[in-house]
């Protein structure tokens, strides 16, 4: 995985609550067999009419919004569906980092597997930069977990949470099954502490 | 300790201490995961990933596959014409191959929902840890274990390690008591579809809900699956019943369960271990009475937006409760389901109806809705299909005749898979169409581009079928 580094840009603004990973990522993609090229189904029901033409007024097909690798959203985006095509649409379309009041537990967790900052800031925070979305410019600096947010030459800090093991996974860009290959001799214990406890299941 | 608790500590493989890169206090713990049930559509990147990394699976023993969510419930012995989901299945049976993963594919009597089939073959025990590529996992917490659902990363990592790094979640006790005058007609669908209606789409983020009270004991393992199920719902990372006699006698004798001795040991051990504490400390809790509530009947497009079948639509200011987001939510959802407030929810005409998915498809399902079926005739403006959850359940449904009785009501009968709950099949909803389905997800676009899905109970989608709309089945039997 890419190494996550800081990089600037403005936000998308995406004004719902509880979107659900359905809607990320229609069912209709979820037929391939590989982990790449999901990025022109993102939002695919919402971004295109029956006949392929992408509806205007959806966010994603305003010009204005285009390049820019920061969603902006509701509480509890993500929820829904654990498909992780949902993370890989978002990686593939370019966005880098979702900010919003909460998000849904298994969203949460694949978007780190997969290269993607998710953010949470507070209602007040998200209600500000959806209020100001065209003015603000965003700078994302997960090693100091801020945001410097920029507007019109005035720049103040946000700051935001996120666990240690995953900034690092992030940040590192690392292989976290390669990581824990190195716990062998504590999984191996495991198992002959507990093959009483639990026996492996029973041949037919 | 709660049940979690202690499912929690016994599967701890590594805790931290200092210096490694998990080891930070408070951070994540290597948890040993027991079971990993896998399907086609959210492994195939799983096993591609432990190819190109030159890996095996750690526990093909601790595995098990089938074909469930894309497979089509028309006769089996048809060729499958979608070629995409053609290739899908394909790939699990290599990969089980390659792997050594038992897979209980299109042609085995085992085939059915990943989440049916676990615990009816056994697989599925009281004090494990669960996973699979899939959010209603939940289901198996219904036998006192930690299930939940997993993105097709952590698939590859519990492939290629048995074990995954989670941080530990927050414990919810949800108190039910009360007791229903009506149980035929007020179902465990019922019940936490109106806990969710009372919690929220959120409620119970970042939690494992354990489910207590008199109540729940007394609800047969089919029905304590269906609450579970519903869990990932309410936002949870999973639900757990803790596991009395009912759940024990259900086990017992199945092909996968221990037997005999060992059996008896384990059941001691359950027994000792997993017990109910009275005074155990949850981080919240919730008392929900059930005394009085009516069968349950969605209106929009997430699982908290639902009423009494004897209410009308709200208004979008009424059900938000002065929140504005969620006031837009609702506005947008009515819209999205073609709905006006104050309208009656039995008054919409129903063109679809859908009895299956991994809530409710399961034997006591298909009987309860057979019971309003029997003798009367679909309303000709309805399609109605059962999809049965598993080809076990096909088969002893059979064995009662229930296949009869739907079909000459008119209802289709068709072979096991998730179908319509999902529709990657070819069981879709037409743009516009509006289904009465007892699956648990009422998402835009959920069950087929532009459908419209209302979540009720099976014996509530049944008389549907029957009338052409919903009606209040009490009023049936
Ligand atoms: S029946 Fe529906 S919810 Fe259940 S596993 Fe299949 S697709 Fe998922």
């Amino acid at each position: 995985m890419e190494p996550f580094r800081r990089f600037k840009s403005k936000a998308i603004p995406l004004d719902m609550v509880n979107i659900d990973t359905d809607q990320i990522i229609p069912k209709q993609f979820l037929k391939l067999v590989h982990k790449t090229g999901y990025g022109k189904y993102l939002f695919y029901d919402w971004r295109f009419s029956s006949e392929g033409k992408p509806i205007e007024d959806f966010v994603l097909n305003n010009v204005k919004y285009n390049n820019r690798q920061i969603l902006l959203t509701r509480d509890n985006f993500g929820s829904g569906s654990s498909r992780e095509h949902a993370a890989w649409a978002i990686r593939d379309y370019g966005l880098k980092t979702i900010i919003a009041p909460s998000f849904a537990d298994i969203f949460f967790n694949n978007c780190f597997k997969n290269g993607i900052l998710p953010i949470r800031l507070s209602q007040r925070e998200v209600e500000y930069l959806f209020q100001n979305i065209d003015n603000v410019e965003l700078e994302i600096n997960l090693p100091a977990q801020e945001i410097i947010v920029t507007d019109s030459g005035n720049s103040k800090i946000m700051h935001f949470e996120v666990e240690e093991s995953k900034k690092r996974i992030l940040l590192d860009g690392l292989d976290e099954i390669g990581i824990t290959l190195r716990y062998h001799p504590y999984i191996t214990e495991y198992e002959n502490r507990n093959s009483t406890k639990l026996p492996s299941y029973q041949k037919s | 300790m709660t049940t979690f608790d202690t499912i929690w500590n016994n599967h701890l493989v590594y805790t931290g201490g200092k210096g490694g890169l998990h080891s930070r206090d408070g951070g994540p713990s290597l948890i040993y995961i027991d079971r990993h049930l896998i399907h086609e559509v959210t492994s195939p990147q799983a096993f591609e990933g432990l190819r190109v990394s030159g890996r095996k699976a750690r526990r093909p023993d601790l595995t098990f596959a089938t074909m469930d969510h894309n497979v089509p419930t028309d006769s089996r012995s048809l060729p499958i014409i979608d070629e995409v989901s053609s290739t899908q299945i394909q790939t699990l049976v290599q990969n089980c191959r390659e792997f050594g993963i038992t897979l209980f594919d299109l042609a085995s009597p085992d085939q059915g929902i990943v989440h049916i089939i676990g615990p009816q073959l056994g697989i599925t025990l009281p004090g494990t840890t669960i996973v699979c590529g899939d959010s209603h996992t939940s289901t198996h917490g219904a036998f006192g274990a930690f299930a939940f659902g997993i993105g097709t990363s952590e698939v590859e990592h519990v492939l290629a390690t048995q074990c995954l790094w989670i941080e530990k979640p927050k414990t919810f006790a949800i108190n039910i008591t009360g007791v229903r005058k009506n149980p035929h007609t007020v179902t465990p669908k019922d019940i936490i579809l109106s806990i969710i209606r009372r919690i929220g789409t959120a409620g119970a983020t970042g939690t494992v809900i354990e489910y207590r009270g008199n109540t729940i004991s007394e609800l047969s393992m089919e029905q304590r699956m269906t609450i579970c199920n519903m869990s990932i719902e309410a936002g949870a990372r999973a639900g757990l019943i803790t596991p009395d006699q009912t759940t024990f006698d259900y086990i017992k004798g199945r092909r996968y369960a221990p037997r005999d001795v060992e059996f008896e040991n384990m059941v001691d051990f359950w027994q000792e271990n997993l017990k109910a504490n009275r005074n155990a400390q949850f981080d919240k809790s919730v008392s929900v009475n059930i005394g009085g509530i009516a069968p349950q009947v969605t209106w929009g497009t997430n699982p908290s937006m639902t009423i009494d079948v004897t209410e009308s639509i709200p208004y979008p200011e009424e059900f938000a409760k002065g929140n504005e987001s969620e006031t837009k939510a609702a506005v947008r959802a009515l819209q999205y389901m073609d709905l006006s407030p104050g309208v009656h929810i039995t008054d919409i005409p129903i063109d679809r109806v859908f009895i299956g998915s991994c809530t409710n498809s399961r034997l006591d399902d298909l009987m309860e809705a057979s019971l309003v079926v029997k003798g009367r005739r679909v309303s000709s403006n309805v399609r109605a299909m059962v999809v049965p959850g598993s080809q076990q359940v096909k088969l002893d449904a059979e064995r009662l005749g229930l296949d009869i009785v739907f079909k000459e009501a008119g209802f289709e009968w068709r072979e096991s898979g998730c179908s319509m709950c999902l529709g990657m099949n070819p069981d879709i909803l037409g743009r516009g169409e509006r289904c009465a389905s007892t699956s648990n997800r009422n998402f835009e676009g959920r069950q087929g581009a532009g459908g419209r899905t209302h979540l009720s109970s099976p014996i509530m989608a049944a008389a549907a079928a029957i009338e052409g709309h919903f009606v209040d089945v009490r009023e049936w039997l």
